[in-house]
């Protein structure tokens, strides 16, 4: 367990520890996977068993968060995550067509990443709430809005 | 035309920091919790001011707030928690509170704490907004802190209130109330059973208020008398940030009095795109009925007037569609989402979702059979009101509202293979 949650580590799962009353050390699942994925990328069955060791519950209350939330990565994938809204205001905009395009310069398919390891374009159905920007993607998590074709290729182009 | 925009949880967005505690402060911020922090008021005071707002959720459900904060005993343990699990396809509101103006929020959640008897609030934030929105509400959180306006014993006062932030991890399920509280302890987000209601059972089973954000935000400047509140219908009174997307020429987010006609909050987004003219609207976020543009046209946008036109004012997410829109595929679109984010604990609503988004995919493919149209009459009757949250509802919704004004394009889809409408 050590080996997976170094001493940084475990002070970052403790910062989320320290929202909660000390007797709900199982609120802090979520935040701890995630600075977990933070860590390595992904998660593994290995790094959950880490992180149900270090809060002390069952591994099988871990496994099933990690399982159950979009935002978890069980493999690896490409340094940023791209995400393109074709919900509801983005595909009344043009939403497929911006993934279509991205798709076919990045030459994968949503839900795979870039050979090269750089970008992980992730399969997106849940709004990213930035229905009036649309069409929009998110770039780890940063929203970028209003697209059209020549912005998403300078904007993949930055990215290293 | 529209005098009052922008009154309310969007006031300090003509400074050149809105998000700052400065801005906050310039147009009135925390003067209502320092009042309360010096002066002590009896907690059922504030409850019956807010009572007598008439102030109503802003989430998508409209229960009056004040109700919902007399429902919480007085008890040891109780917590406050602020909805900002914004993910109402077409609602982008809520985000944009928490970048403009995050200690509107702040200050509505300690003046909520104090009015349910809260020590401790929870902001539970879709994990979505983890950078700009996050880093805004936290930075916020630090300058409140850091001005003695939150912590033990507050200014001396003996008022202990707690704010923390909290992320999610990526499910649309956790925008549901008790979803949410499930997530907050760290499991899989299952909505549960209600009754009992959070009031009663909450998080970890003690008392729980959940609010939504752009409602606990508008909550100060309620208290502060602010003329901007003094708008609205009678029943529906206030403000109300409308999220306008879709085919408008300018989309955006105002903040508007309740029961302006939907006509004048389509000029101010310049109109229907292109120059094309209007065919639908879907006026409450992607789970309410669609409603044709004729009806929009007449109709005021406020609570009453929507439900009796047959839809909802929801999350007050307006999705304006053009004449060139292919209806079907708009549906077919929407029900893959709630296929996707169904959590599958009911088989109603885990089968139901799949089965209206294979029917509908079949239909767009050309596939489509006569019996199809019975299905889709058929299954959201099957789901709607037999689930234990209302996702199955708002999977239903949808269909129901599409084949009620739309129903000439499914039959014209499936006798020919293709939509009626011409393409863009």
């Amino acid at each position: 367990m050590n080996d997976i949650l170094n001493s940084d580590l475990r002070g970052r799962i403790d910062t989320w520890l320290e929202r909660f009353p000390a007797e709900h050390r199982r609120s802090a699942v979520l935040g701890a996977l995630r600075e977990v994925q933070k860590e390595y990328g992904h998660l593994t069955p290995d790094r959950m068993d880490a992180v149900a060791d270090y809060l002390g519950l069952p591994a099988v209350q871990v496994y099933e968060v990690g399982s159950f939330y979009t935002g978890f990565k069980h493999q690896p994938v490409g340094r940023h995550t791209v995400a393109v809204c074709t919900n509801i205001s983005c595909w009344l905009r043009g939403g497929e067509e911006i993934l279509a395009h991205i798709e076919k310069s990045l030459g994968i398919r949503a839900g795979e990443s870039t050979r090269d390891g750089r970008i992980y374009l992730k399969c997106e159905e849940e709004c990213l709430a930035g229905c009036c920007g649309a069409p929009m993607m998110q770039v780890d998590h940063v929203y970028h809005e209003n697209l059209t074709l020549e912005k998403i290729d300078k904007i993949l182009g930055a990215l290293s | 035309m529209i005098q009052h925009h922008n009154q309310m949880c969007f006031a300090t967005l003509e400074h050149p920091e809105p998000w700052s505690l400065k801005a906050y402060e310039s147009v009135g911020g925390y003067r209502v919790w320092k009042k309360i922090l010096a002066k002590r008021p009896p907690r059922r005071d504030l409850i019956e001011q807010i009572k007598s707002s008439g102030l109503r959720g802003r989430g998508g459900a409209g229960f009056p707030t004040g109700v919902k904060w007399g429902f919480m005993p007085d008890c040891d343990e109780s917590y406050l928690v602020c909805n900002a699990d914004e993910s109402e396809p077409g609602t982008c509101k809520d985000r944009d509170i928490l970048r403009f103006n995050p200690h509107a929020l702040i200050e509505g959640m300690a003046i909520a704490c104090y009015a349910i008897g809260a020590g401790t609030g929870y902001a539970y934030l879709r994990e979505e907004f983890g950078d700009e929105p996050y880093r805004r509400f936290r930075e916020a959180l630090r300058e409140a802190y850091g001005n003695g306006m939150l912590g033990p014993d507050i200014q001396g006062s003996g008022i202990t209130v707690y704010l923390h932030d909290t992320l999610g991890a990526g499910a649309y399920i956790c925008g549901e109330e008790t979803a949410l509280l499930e997530s907050l302890e760290g499991k899989k987000g299952f909505p549960r059973f209600k009754p009992p209601f959070p009031a009663n059972y909450g998080l970890w089973g003690r008392p729980t208020t959940v609010n939504n954000v752009e409602t606990l935000a508008l909550v100060p400047g309620i208290l502060r008398e602010e003329p901007g509140w003094q708008v609205g219908t009678e029943k529906s009174r206030g403000t109300r940030c409308f999220s306008v997307s879709g085919h408008v020429s300018r989309p955006g987010n105002h903040e508007l009095p309740l029961g302006i006609p939907f006509a004048d909050l389509l000029e101010l987004c310049g109109g229907v795109w292109k120059n094309r003219e209007l065919k639908a609207v879907i006026p409450g976020g992607s789970s309410v009925p669609v409603l044709p543009a004729k009806t929009m046209m007449e109709l005021d946008m406020d609570f009453e007037s929507l439900a009796e036109a047959g839809s909802l004012l929801g999350s007050g997410a307006v999705v304006v569609m053009d004449e060139t829109t292919d209806m079907v595929r708009v549906l077919q679109r929407i029900s893959r989402f709630y296929f996707q984010e169904s959590c599958g604990q009911c088989t109603p609503c885990r089968e139901g979702t799949g089965w209206l988004y294979r029917v509908l995919t079949r239909i767009v493919e050309g596939r489509g059979e006569e019996q199809d149209l019975e299905i889709l009459e058929k299954v959201p009757g099957r789901i709607e009101g037999h689930t234990i949250c209302a996702l199955g509802d708002a999977a239903a919704w949808p269909v129901q509202g599409m084949l009620r004004h739309f129903r000439d394009e499914f039959e014209h889809y499936i006798r020919y293979g293709k939509s009626p409408v011409s393409p863009a």
